[in-house]
């Protein structure tokens, strides 16, 4: 045997260092797991970064909206008199309304704060109330008459400015003039709390009322009843049409360059921007059609276009995910093609189909801009009552609300961002519950 | 009658007709069912179907008509004195007579030619509402006897109802096409009002936006000026830093997800990063311009930097944060499509995990990352609440991202909202806008969804 066949060449060449196990081999292995440590990090450090941003916007919105579901009220001892109430004694619902409430409110607060009686003195006192605590005592008074002619203790929302100093909005120390609160004020606060006048419960109104000026007169209910005549629209027209299309595209249509026409406006339509369907809300229902401005029935119209991309794609994934045996089974049990995806297909696929539904529901009530276009933005105190009637929606609250500089429109704000998001995802558990309850795997 | 209640009254119709047509299917096969073609309920269907569709289809033509005819009516029986004069006067007394109809106006409070009008139109009303509930009727009617004489044991009743079924799935299928239609028609109609009075190309090409038109013609800058492209550099301004936060965050989380990440951290982190997609947009330009812009504001003041209290930065990095999962996810199908057997080659060179990724499985995802970051791109484009609370309404050309700049999203929106009158440049020129971000974003979104489908065919 000679030396060439045993050893070649190359290997003859390799510098011991640069061997398997040498130093330079050593610092080159080193390198490259130094590398792929770095490259591991990068990526959970994205991961991280991402979820961390998700941890940050909700602890964010959450710190600022909480305190908002609880709001300041003041006991104030009111005289329901009858002389004030009915001067001529009639108790009928028309004198009673337009009786001078918060003539009787400023009494129960003059009551408490003998003291007080100079003109500025008594108008900083009654800045102390809300505007609504008159609202209050006339809606009690018109609920159950009998309380005329007694005395007594009521709570009554106070204003967004003592609302403020209880929840540590202004600070006590800083010199009067920069605060919007002065001393007097708030020496007359510490009273009434040391008083158990003045205590922080839970905000109903937020949940009972209309839009306002007043931040502590402020509530969602309009909003939300808005919100959902337009999902009620949405989801009337949008889960019936989304499906039948679904059905045809997947169980019915020709290959034919018509139906590619369809398939590839689908997948367009459901990346095409929301405000332009806004545009096309306002061409065509409002200017076109005629249709009335900012009723919820155009804000659904608007919406069920946008939305039924979504629904149709879904329903097509839900349709093909039932096996062929099952259609083969009921053609050739005799069944029309109409009847096999009536009777058979379309029940198993119909949970998938919900799940998407649900899902382009929740988009849809987060959706703001095309909702803009519409005239949906306008400033509404009632609560809408009926499809055409003026309303705005949820998230268009929030756009309105977001642009008050004032401190407790800001957390009311927030607390409409939870409620927002508090329905969303509900929506979403509910599709996450409905799959995991019905999807079959085949 | 009221529409509704003759809507009610052709429900009622139907049902009725639905169990005639379904007894007389019973009485022709002498009670026996399998003599019928059909099973005895289709007959029912047929019958009903034939009752309500045309009667619906007259009160469909008669609701949308019904308005235009009777304004006409009431036009011809007012006076001759008040018929002839100028159609602006004209419209203002309609309007006047329409407040009486609707009862936001007392009849008492209104002049006595306008209150008789109001009168005139109502009686019509009601009558038109009469003669409306009589034709639907007599149509259902007539539908229903043609459905109940076709009533034969060999008659294909089933057949026709699922024909009747297979156009309505038709027609809902085309709404998607309608809607398309709807939408190009309605843009480009009032664009092409824009454009006969600002010329495209001072459109297209102008420097300058100012659409704020003065009320005399001799004052300053009495035209308003047009021109997009400041508009369309900020809206790019803002989508770049959008890009530049959410490509490197959504491809290196896609990557870890798919490449390294255990199983249970990708069951968690995958829908928990989508969340960040399903969060209303309103949201986001809430924390945007509530906590963001303030802080980074303070943070270039610390460091002696001039920056707008309303940042293209602020903007685009939060928008940023909301387009990581339309990279993350769409990034994380096609890398999961790379086949395994490309990395296993690699691994068996001796390639460590990293250099895999960044040679092997990078290159060959590569289209559909690409069309995952044109897809993203397209929805920065096309976002509207978080411009619209974070950014300015000054359109500065500028590429500083400190400034402040306005998008085409912001211009249309604050072009429209409150402003009623649609005929003024004012207007029109958001539908223009309109325009343009339709067919950007479609170019956009097609080319993307070419991208990312010959990608797929490639290894399937």
């Amino acid at each position: 045997m000679n030396q060439a066949s045993t050893s070649p060449r190359g290997i003859q060449a390799i510098a011991p260092e640069r061997r398997l196990g040498g130093s330079m081999h050593t610092a080159l292995v080193r390198r490259r797991k130094a590398a792929e440590r770095r490259f591991r990090a990068y990526g959970a450090g994205a991961l991280i970064l991402s979820l961390g941003f998700l941890v940050l916007l909700f602890t964010n919105i959450i710190g600022t909206g909480a305190s908002a579901f609880r709001q300041a009220y003041v006991r104030l001892d009111v005289d329901f008199a009858a002389a004030e109430l009915s001067p001529d004694g009639r108790r009928d619902p028309e004198t009673l309304a337009a009786a001078n409430y918060p003539g009787l409110v400023k009494a129960a607060v003059r009551a408490m704060f003998p003291e007080v009686t100079s003109r500025g003195e008594q108008r900083d006192l009654q800045e102390l109330v809300s505007s609504g605590a008159a609202f209050q005592l006339r809606d009690q008074v018109l609920a159950d008459p009998s309380v005329i002619g007694t005395r007594a203790s009521v709570w009554v929302p106070a204003s967004a400015l003592l609302d403020g100093l209880l929840k540590g909005s202004y600070d006590r120390s800083a010199p009067e003039a920069e605060r919007r609160i002065n001393d007097r004020q708030i020496a007359w606060a510490d009273r009434l709390a040391a008083d158990h006048r003045l205590e922080l419960r839970f905000n109903r109104i937020l949940f009972t009322n209309g839009d306002s000026r007043e931040p502590e007169q402020a509530g969602i209910l309009g909003a939300v009843m808005g919100s959902l005549f337009t999902m009620l629209v949405t989801l009337a027209l949008s889960f019936p049409i989304g499906v039948a299309a679904a059905i045809y595209l997947e169980e019915f249509a020709p290959r034919n360059r018509w139906t590619d026409l369809i398939e590839v406006n689908i997948n367009n339509l459901a990346a095409v921007p929301s405000i332009v369907y806004g545009l096309l809300g306002l061409a065509v229902f409002i200017n076109f059609l005629g249709l009335p401005r900012s009723a919820p029935l155009v804000g659904g119209l608007v919406l069920t276009l946008m939305t039924l991309p979504v629904i149709i794609i879904a329903s097509r994934a839900a349709l093909t995910s039932v096996p062929p045996s099952i259609r083969e089974a009921a053609l050739g049990m005799g069944a029309s093609r109409m009847q096999t995806v009536l009777h058979h297909v379309l029940p198993l696929a119909l949970p998938g189909m919900l799940t998407g539904a649900i899902i382009g529901m929740a988009r849809a009530l987060g959706e703001t801009a095309p909702l803009l276009m519409i005239g949906m933005v306008a400033f509404i105190v009632d609560v809408p009552g009926s499809l055409t009637a003026p309303a705005t929606a949820l998230p268009v609250q929030i756009y309105l609300w977001a642009d008050s500089p004032e401190r407790a429109f800001v957390e009311r704000t927030s607390a409409a961002i939870i409620v927002l998001l508090a329905f969303m995802v509900l929506m979403n558990l509910l599709a996450v519950i409905l799959r995991r309850r019905f999807e079959r795997r085949w | 009658m009221t529409p509704s209640l003759t809507l009610a009254l052709l429900l009622g119709l139907t049902a009725l007709a639905y169990h005639l047509g379904r007894r007389r299917a019973f009485t022709v096969a002498g009670g026996r069912v399998n003599r019928l073609h059909s099973l005895p309920g289709y007959y029912g269907l047929h019958a009903a179907l034939w009752c309500a569709l045309p009667a619906l289809a007259l009160f469909l033509i008669w609701i949308s008509l019904e308005g235009g005819l009777l304004t006409r009516l009431v036009i011809a029986g007012l006076p001759e004195a008040l018929r002839e004069q100028p159609p602006a006067q004209l419209a203002l007394l309609l309007n006047d007579i329409r407040n009486v109809v609707a009862g936001s106006v007392e009849p008492a409070a209104a002049r006595p030619e306008v209150a008789a009008a109001a009168a005139r139109y109502l009686d019509l009303r009601a009558g038109a509402g009469y003669g409306l509930a009589v034709l639907v009727t007599l149509l259902g009617l007539a539908g229903l006897h043609h459905a109940w004489r076709r009533v034969t044991p060999g008659f294909r009743a089933r057949n026709h109802v699922e024909q009747a079924g297979m156009w309505f799935l038709i027609a809902c299928a085309s709404v998607a096409i309608l809607t398309t239609v709807g939408i190009v028609l309605s843009v480009l109609f009032e664009s092409l009002l824009f454009f006969r009075k600002v010329p495209v190309t001072d459109f297209l090409f102008g420097l300058d936006w100012s659409p704020q038109t003065a009320m005399r013609a001799d004052q300053a800058g009495a035209s308003g000026s047009f021109g997009m492209v400041p508009l369309f550099t900020g809206t790019l301004l803002i989508s770049a830093i959008a890009l530049l936060v959410a490509v490197p965050l959504g491809l290196m989380s896609a990557l870890y997800l798919s490449e390294y990440a255990p199983p249970r951290v990708r069951t968690w982190g995958k829908p928990l990063l989508e969340v960040l997609a399903g969060i209303p947009t309103v949201v986001y330009g809430f924390f945007a311009a509530l906590t963001v812009a303030p802080f980074i504001r303070e943070l270039g003041t610390a460091i002696g930097l001039e920056v707008a209290s309303e940042s293209a930065l602020a903007a685009g990095l939060v928008m940023g944060i909301m387009i990581i999962p339309f990279v993350s996810s769409l990034s994380d199908d096609v890398i999961n499509a790379v086949p395994q057997a490309m990395r296993d080659g690699s691994y068996a060179l001796g390639a460590t995990r990293s250099e895999t990724i960044r040679q092997v499985v990078l290159p060959a995802a590569l289209p559909g990352i690409v069309g995952s970051v044109l897809l993203a791109a397209s929805r920065a484009i096309g976002e509207t609440m978080i411009v619209v609370m974070a950014a300015g309404l000054s359109a500065n050309l500028t590429a500083n991202p400190l400034d402040s700049v306005t998008t085409v999203t912001v211009q249309i929106v604050t072009l429209l909202v409150g402003d009623q009158e649609f005929d003024s440049p004012k207007t029109l020129a958001s539908f223009a806008l309109g325009l343009v971000l339709f067919v950007v974003t479609l170019l956009l979104n097609i080319v993307a969804l070419h991208v990312v489908r010959k990608y797929r065919e490639q290894y399937e």
